[in-house]
Formats: C-alpha cells, sequence, structure tokens
C-alpha cells in the first residue's frame, strides 16, 4: 500500500546517517594514516601490519583463549541446566526461565560492581576463608576474576538458545529411542544432544563473539593487566590517540562477528535469541 | 440499458516491469451484478483494487458517475469492498467492525446503532452485536464483511472472491444469498471469482479475463453458448474444439464431414474452429449419426455419465444420461444451433480489444 | 518413581547453585546497602544512610536523572520511529526492505565498543560537541533496531488488507494507523519499548564514548566510582535491581492474568448471547 511506504524514508535517512556513516568512517581509519585529521589522509595499510606486533598479537591471542575458555566453561555449565530446566513442569518452566533471563536486564555495571565486592583482596570471598580458617587468596585483578565475571554475565545466553532447542523436542522421540534400544547415553547423544545442535551453535558463537570483544568486565575485574581487545580498542582512542589502529582492529572484530552471525543466521532462520 | 456508474479506459499497469493489464476497456452500469472471471493471474483482482483505488493505474481513467477518480484515494471514493479474507478488525466486536465507517463520519452513537443492528437483520445476523468476530464462522465472518461495508451505502459494492474461504455447501448458499442481498439493497456488485459456475449462476454481466486483457463480455447466457474464442470455450464449462474450415455461410466443414450451422460473415475457406458442448452431442446407433465413435472411457458424474468416444480424427467428449458398455460403436449428431463458430486465436499474442 | 523423585532433587539442587552464581553478588550489593558502616563484609548494623547520601548526592541525583530522562526520550523516540518503520517496510520493495534490514541488524550483531567508537568518530568529524544530546541521538539509534525486530514480526502477521479495509471505510491513512493497525500492534510495540529502555537505561560503553562536558548517567558514575569502596553505590543497585525486577515480573505475568480474566467474561458474554 503506497499510503505507508513513506513511513520508512525517516528511518532510512536515520540508518544511512548513525549507522552506515560511522562505520565508513571506521573504514576510512583503518585503511588511512592521517591520525586524527581526515583531510591529509592517503592510503596505508600500515594499522594492518602493526596488528602483527608481539604486543598486539598477545592480546589477540589472549583475547581469543578468554573466548576459548568462557565459551567452554559457559557451555559444560549451561547445557545441564537447560537440560534440567526442560524436565520441571509447565508451569515451573517460564518461572525458571524468568529467572535465567532476569540477571541480563540489569545493568552490567551494577553486577560487576558485586563481584568486585566479593573478590577483592579484602572482599567477601577472603572473610569467609577466614572464617573458616582457610588462606586468602588473590584473584582480583587476575584471569580468574574476569572469567568468572565473563561466565556470570553471558551464561544466560547459553542456556536460553540451548532450552529454545531442547523444549521444541517431542518427548516421544526419547521414548522412541528407549524403545528402538538405545541405552541411556546412547539415546541422549543420539536423540537429545543432536536435537539441540543448533541452539548450541547459537549459543557458543554468541558466547565467544561476545567473550572476546568485552570491554567492561575485563576493564574492572582485570585492573590494567588483564588488556582484551576491547580495552585496546579504547586505548587507542581514549589514552593514545592512534584513531587509525584502534580503527583497524574495530573493523578487523566487527567484520569477524558480522560475518559469522549472518553465516548462523542462515545455517538456522527461524531462530531469535 | 440503465445508466453508466463506471468506465474503465485504456488501463494499464505493470508490477515489476511485468504487465498485469493492458488496456483494459469497461463499463459498468447501475443494479448492475458484474464478475469478472479468469484463472489466478488473470489481472481480475488488480482491477479490483484500482476501482476500489488501493492499486493506482500506470495509465487509463477511471470514470465514475461521470468524474475520473483514477487519483482519487480509497477513503474518498463511494465504493465499498469486501475483501478475500474479509480482513475484520479483530480487536473490535461485530457492532464496532460494521460501524466502523460510521464512526469515522463522526455519526451520532443512537444513530449508528440503529443503522448496525437493521444492517445485521439484512444479512442475518439479528443479535450478534457483541460478539467477537475470532469466534465466527466463516460464513458469518462473510456477513459481517458485507455488513460493514454496506452500512456507508456504497454505489458500487466490490467483492473479492468472498466465497473462496467457504465450504461447498455454504459457499451454495451465499450465492442465492449475496443475490439476494443486491436485488434488496439496489446497488452494482462487482464481484471477482475463478469459479465459472459462481459466475454464471450468479451474474448479470460475466467479464471473461485472460493474461491481463479481455476475452469477452456478456450475460452468462452468451458466454457460454457463443464463446468467442478457445479460451473462453475451455474456461467455462466443459467443450470440445475442433479445427475447420468455414466453407461458406451456414456451412461449416471439420472431421471429413460438412455440417450445416447457423454463423456466417467469416472469410471463405477462413480457418476457424468449432466448439461443440458435450451435452449438445446426441449419440444414436452408429449409421444415424454424422460422426462415428467407439467408446473407450465412461465416468459417472451424479447427474449423466461422461463419455469418450474415440473417432477418426480425435476423441469427443459426450454427457448422456444412458449406459453405455466400452467398445460400443456410436453414432453422434449435432443440431445447427450447438454448432459454435468461433475465429481462430492466435498463438502467443493475446488479443485485446 | 522414587528414582525419577531423586534425580529432580539433583536438577534443583544444580539449578539453585546457579542462580545462586546469578543472584547471590546481587543479594550481598543489597544486603550492604542497608549497613551502617563503610564496611562491604561486616555488618555492623542496620541504617539507610547510604539511602538519604544517595538523594543527597549532587553527582548521583544528576546521573539518575540523565539515565532515566535519556532512556525515557529514547525509548519514545525509538518506539515511534521503529514502528512507522515497521509498518512501512512491509510494504517495500524487497530489495530496499533487505537492506534496511540488513543495517537494522547492525547495531545488535556489532561489538558495543564498536558501534561505541563509530559514534565517537562521527560526531567529532562532525564537530558535534559530544554531550547529553550526542549521547540521546546514539541511544536512539541503537534501541530503535530492538523496536524493529519485536514490531516488524508482529507486522508481517497481519492480513495486508487491514489497513486498506479501513481505508475502504473512509478512514485516512493516518486514521487507519492507529484505530486498526496501532491497536493490533499494541503486544509487539510494548515489547520493543520495554527492550528499547533497558537497552538504554543499562548502557555503558556506547554513552562512555559519546558524553562530554560532565554528562554522566549511572552506568558512567558506577565505573568512576568502582575504584574505591561507595554504599552509596549498593543502595542505588538495590533501587535500580528491585524495580528490574517487579517490572519483569509483572511484564511477564500480568498479561496471562488479564488474558484469563478475559476470557472468562467472553465465555461469559457468549452464554448470555446463546
Amino acid at each position: 500500500m503506497k499510503h505507508f511506504k513513506g513511513m520508512t524514508i525517516p528511518y532510512i535517512f536515520w540508518a544511512f546517517a548513525f549507522i552506515v556513516a560511522p562505520f565508513i568512517l571506521i573504514i576510512i581509519y583503518a585503511f588511512t594514516d592521517g591520525g586524527l585529521s581526515l583531510t591529509d589522509a592517503s592510503f596505508s595499510l600500515d594499522s594492518f601490519r602493526d596488528i602483527i606486533d608481539p604486543l598486539y598479537a598477545t592480546v589477540f591471542m589472549r583475547s581469543f583463549e578468554t573466548g576459548i575458555i568462557t565459551t567452554g566453561l559457559c557451555f559444560f555449565i549451561g547445557y545441564p541446566m537447560a537440560y534440567f530446566i526442560t524436565k520441571f513442569d509447565e508451569k515451573m518452566q517460564p518461572v525458571l526461565i524468568l529467572l535465567t533471563t532476569i540477571p541480563m536486564w540489569i545493568n552490567l555495571l551494577l553486577r560487576t560492581y558485586a563481584w568486585i565486592g566479593i573478590l577483592s583482596d579484602n572482599g567477601i570471598l577472603n572473610s569467609a576463608l577466614k572464617a573458616f580458617g582457610l588462606p586468602a587468596v588473590s584473584v582480583m585483578y587476575t584471569g580468574i576474576a574476569v572469567n568468572i565475571g565473563l561466565v556470570c554475565n553471558f551464561l544466560p545466553f547459553m542456556i536460553l538458545p540451548i532450552y529454545t532447542s531442547l523444549s521444541k523436542m517431542d518427548p516421544s522421540l526419547l521414548e522412541a529411542a528407549y524403545d528402538l534400544g538405545a541405552n541411556k547415553i546412547q539415546a541422549f547423544v543420539r536423540v537429545v544432544f543432536k536435537y539441540s545442535i543448533p541452539g548450541v551453535l547459537n549459543g557458543v558463537i554468541l558466547t565467544f563473539l561476545m567473550a572476546i570483544s568485552a570491554f567492561v568486565i575485563p576493564k574492572l575485574l582485570g585492573g590494567g593487566q588483564y588488556t582484551l581487545l576491547g580495552n585496546l580498542i579504547e586505548n587507542q582512542f581514549i589514552s593514545v590517540g592512534n584513531w587509525n589502529f584502534g580503527s583497524a582492529i574495530s573493523f578487523i572484530l566487527a567484520i569477524v562477528i558480522l560475518f559469522t552471525i549472518s553465516f548462523l543466521k542462515k545455517i538456522d532462520p527461524d531462530d531469535e535469541v | 440499458m440503465s445508466k453508466k456508474i463506471i468506465e474503465l479506459k485504456n488501463i494499464t499497469k505493470s508490477f515489476d516491469h511485468q504487465k498485469i493489464l493492458g488496456g483494459i476497456n469497461l463499463t459498468i452500469y447501475e443494479n448492475e451484478f458484474l464478475t469478472l472471471l479468469g484463472p489466478s493471474g488473470c489481472g481480475k483482482t488488480t482491477i479490483l483494487r484500482i476501482i476500489g483505488g488501493f492499486v493506482e493505474a500506470d495509465s487509463g481513467e477511471v470514470i465514475f458517475d461521470g468524474k475520473n477518480i483514477a487519483k482519487l484515494p480509497p477513503y474518498k471514493r463511494e465504493v465499498n469492498t469486501v475483501f478475500q479474507k474479509y480482513a475484520l478488525f479483530p480487536f473490535m466486536n461485530v457492532h464496532d467492525n460494521v460501524a466502523f465507517g460510521l464512526t469515522i463520519k463522526k455519526m451520532n452513537k443512537k444513530e449508528i446503532h440503529q443503522k448496525v443492528s437493521n444492517m445485521l437483520k439484512l444479512v442475518g445476523l439479528e443479535g450478534f452485536e457483541k460478539r467477537n468476530v475470532n469466534q465466527l464462522s466463516g460464513g458469518q465472518q462473510q456477513r459481517v464483511a458485507i455488513a460493514r461495508a454496506l452500512i456507508n451505502e456504497p454505489k458500487v459494492l466490490l467483492l473479492d472472491e468472498p466465497l473462496g474461504a467457504l465450504d461447498a455447501k455454504l459457499r451454495k448458499d451465499m450465492q442465492t444469498e449475496l443475490k439476494k442481498i443486491q436485488k434488496e439493497v439496489g446497488i452494482t456488485f462487482i464481484f471477482v471469482t475463478h469459479d465459472q459456475e459462481e459466475a454464471l449462476s450468479m451474474s448479470d454481466t460475466v467479464v471473461v479475463m485472460n493474461h491481463g486483457s479481455i476475452q469477452q463480455i456478456g450475460s452468462p447466457i452468451d458466454i457460454y453458448n457463443e464463446p468467442r474464442n478457445r479460451f473462453v470455450a475451455n474456461f467455462i464449462g466443459e467443450s470440445n474444439i475442433i479445427p475447420g474450415i468455414m466453407k461458406d455461410d451456414y456451412l461449416v466443414h471439420f472431421d471429413g464431414f460438412d455440417f450445416p450451422c447457423v454463423d456466417k460473415g467469416f472469410l471463405p475457406d477462413e480457418e476457424i474452429e468449432v466448439v461443440l458442448r458435450p451435452e449438445d452431442i446426441i449419440l444414436s446407433a452408429p449409421e444415424k449419426g454424422q460422426l462415428i465413435g467407439v467408446v473407450t472411457d465412461l465416468t459417472f458424474k451424479g447427474v449423466h455419465y461422461e463419455i469418450i468416444l474415440q473417432g477418426d480424427h480425435r476423441i469427443y467428449k459426450v454427457q448422456t444420461t444412458k449406459y453405455y458398455e466400452i467398445g460400443t460403436s456410436l453414432g453422434m449428431s449435432v443440431i445447427p444451433d450447438n454448432i459454435h463458430v468461433m475465429h481462430k486465436m492466435k498463438e502467443e499474442k493475446h488479443e485485446t480489444f | 518413581m522414587k528414582k525419577i523423585q531423586s534425580s529432580k532433587i539433583f536438577y534443583g539442587i544444580y539449578i539453585g547453585i546457579i542462580f545462586a552464581f546469578f543472584y547471590l553478588p546481587i543479594a550481598v550489593t543489597m544486603f550492604f546497602s542497608f549497613n551502617s558502616s563503610k564496611s562491604l563484609t561486616h555488618f555492623s548494623g542496620f541504617s539507610l544512610r547510604w539511602y538519604i547520601n544517595l538523594i543527597t548526592d549532587r553527582e548521583i541525583v544528576d546521573a539518575v536523572w540523565v539515565s532515566l530522562s535519556i532512556a525515557i526520550l529514547a525509548t519514545l523516540i525509538s518506539t515511534i520511529l521503529g514502528t512507522l518503520t515497521s509498518i512501512g517496510i512491509s510494504k517495500c520493495r524487497k530489495v530496499i526492505r533487505e537492506l534496511l534490514m540488513n543495517i537494522n541488524n547492525v547495531p545488535m550483531m556489532n561489538p558495543d565498543i564498536v558501534t561505541a567508537i563509530g559514534f565517537m568518530i562521527l560526531f567529532s568529524s562532525l564537530r558535534i560537541p559530544k554531550g547529553y544530546y550526542t549521547m540521546l541521538l546514539a541511544h536512539i539509534t541503537f534501541c530503535t533496531p530492538y523496536v524493529i525486530t519485536s514490531v516488524y514480526p508482529k507486522v508481517k502477521t497481519l492480513d495486508p488488507n487491514l489497513a486498506d479495509a479501513a481505508m475502504d471505510l473512509g478512514a485516512t491513512p493516518f486514521q487507519a494507523l492507529y484505530k486498526v493497525l496501532l491497536p493490533m500492534l499494541k503486544e509487539g510495540i510494548f515489547a520493543g519499548a520495554l527492550l528499547a529502555f533497558t537497552m538504554s537505561f543499562d548502557d555503558f560503553v556506547i554513552s562512555y564514548f559519546v558524553t562530554g562536558n560532565g554528562v554522566s548517567n549511572i552506568s558512567i558514575i558506577v565505573y568512576n566510582m568502582t575504584k574505591r569502596t561507595n554504599p552509596t553505590i549498593n543502595a542505588l543497585s538495590t533501587i535500580v535491581i528491585l524495580v528490574i525486577f517487579v517490572t519483569m515480573f509483572i511484564v511477564r505475568f500480568i498479561p496471562y492474568i488479564v488474558r484469563k480474566n478475559k476470557k472468562g467474561r467472553n465465555h461469559i458474554l457468549n452464554e448470555k448471547i446463546n
């Protein structure tokens, strides 16, 4: 109906001004060497060459490593959680899912702030250890603290898609598997797990992508010692002032993530997380 | 004939470089029940939407009551529509649905109530005011949609395949009902359907369409008995279409014999096509027929049998109330009145007129 | 039977531990917001001093105001923009629709940090001074896609003739929009608005990069205060968390209750008619 087509026009302009244009600017900065000004910039791949520098390569490696650890932990903790939730009755399941969802709605800063109170050297964790006569641990500003924070934050993103896949499964499938002589483990691997693969894939990729681009949690729980890609980008823009290099990293990060998610959408088109 | 209400003049329309309508000319009269009939994709719904104002034609004029309304938006036109799946407003009850047009016009509440209840009486839904439209049956929703359109007292009601979603029995009832309503309100109905039986039984005028052009306009009887071309003959009812030559006025030659007929005005020896309706072929003993064939198939159709006969030149489809064994040799004859001669349809190109 | 029972208990314990992991830190924060001393480990007595601090601390009050006003304005504008776009886009050609939907996905898929520096570069290049309005523009931009993803699927399920039907009955396009389309999209619009509000209210990364002139929202304040213990943040946390908790429960379970009642009423009505 021609009458309503025009209603998209404001957003077309808006999207070009505030989504497309910034992205183009990032690309321009990534492929030039003019510093902060665009007027005397010329094409250059220097920023991309800098990434190979061992100093920055470690950050890439550490982000990657953190991504894998976080994703792995989230999967091994989250899968059983999703599976167990499906074992509860129809009235209980929405409540459990709601309780899983609520942390996602609470301000990340506030949640991370709460972890600081627990993990810091004179925090709750250490006072509890002391009360039991155990030696104090120093986890604040280490990889451990960062991983705890990341897992706590991303776990719902693993549980929800897996739960969605599992809850769509017809329970008679499992009965049929038993009926055909499968034992519990066979039935689980061949039927339940196979059925949940789209959800697993979704959860794994989502968690991994969010973990490698995390910014606030490594900053607050890792202190200055634990730099991931997100923090590197921030440094380049806020303290170092090398916009070209910062843009190059952002560009790589964005391209990797946009392509992976588009790929994910293609293989599982009906999913909405 | 009565007064013209709508005239379409040379209407064309394309979507995405695909031609949907190629130069439509059509005159619609007051109080007429006109049906646009054709297979899906023939452009019949597009014509309806152009008259309703939902689609703008690429070129041409839409004359309504003497004024060109081609550029007028739907809410300023004196026509109302019954949509394909009714498009009732699901969050409103029956009363509010029917009252919608009057509410927009800011008519006072009392008057609206009165009109709604009269209208519901007309469509046989008395006392349904407070019902939720989602809880109504297909037939009842249909009636609400008709009431919602008619309450605005349009000069023309457009109906876009309104009976398509109903089951066979209900559809028959609604056909009678619609015709009755049209008589009662005395306005023009423009009805779109792909069901030839529906078109023939309800309409004053049938417009047969194919590939975006009008094939024939006429009364149901004309369309059935005098199809203008092969498409119309095939689309309306069953037919045997046989190539032949028009030897002279009132004399046609096909399948090896000359037949007297009632058609004239063709070129000498013009290649033509002959339509023989299955029910018009009279079966007899072989020696008494004009043509001879052997029964190869027989199907019981309820009121009659449908027989397939293999003749020397082709197979013939015949309807009869008598039973014949497969393998029986039979004679076939047709009276001159029932031999219908048409101009040969040009291949590929679809003529417009 | 017994076996099933015991495995249920195991499931329950596991789920309980995970929820403890989610909620314990939050609970601790809330608990110590009522502490009379500054300590975050030792509870020395009940007091509301941090709550009083909260309403007297100019910096925090300002931040709450910025967070709330930006969230409300961004929600309002992005809901209108997103709803109109969702309705319009369903009538557009496929090419335009797919292009716009793909662009629309970018802010949701892109890491916040990349979106954030994109805005920062854009505002710097255009020499727009960073502050309240740049923050608002950024928030509208990243909220609108969420509104569209909530509303557009609802638009797709509508009978495409509904708007035509309204106009056929004499409604202008504007009347068709607010008398027919909007009431039918209510739920999607509401869900989108809620999502937009929380996204805006929770945002840190993007706000951090596009603000300036001392304009800070709650997230930025918390970020700046993490270096030193400040129980006032606990008090603020507690309020925010309670509000979200209550809202989520209301949003999740009220429609249930309302629908049930309504069904009941309709049922009675039908009985009467029959």
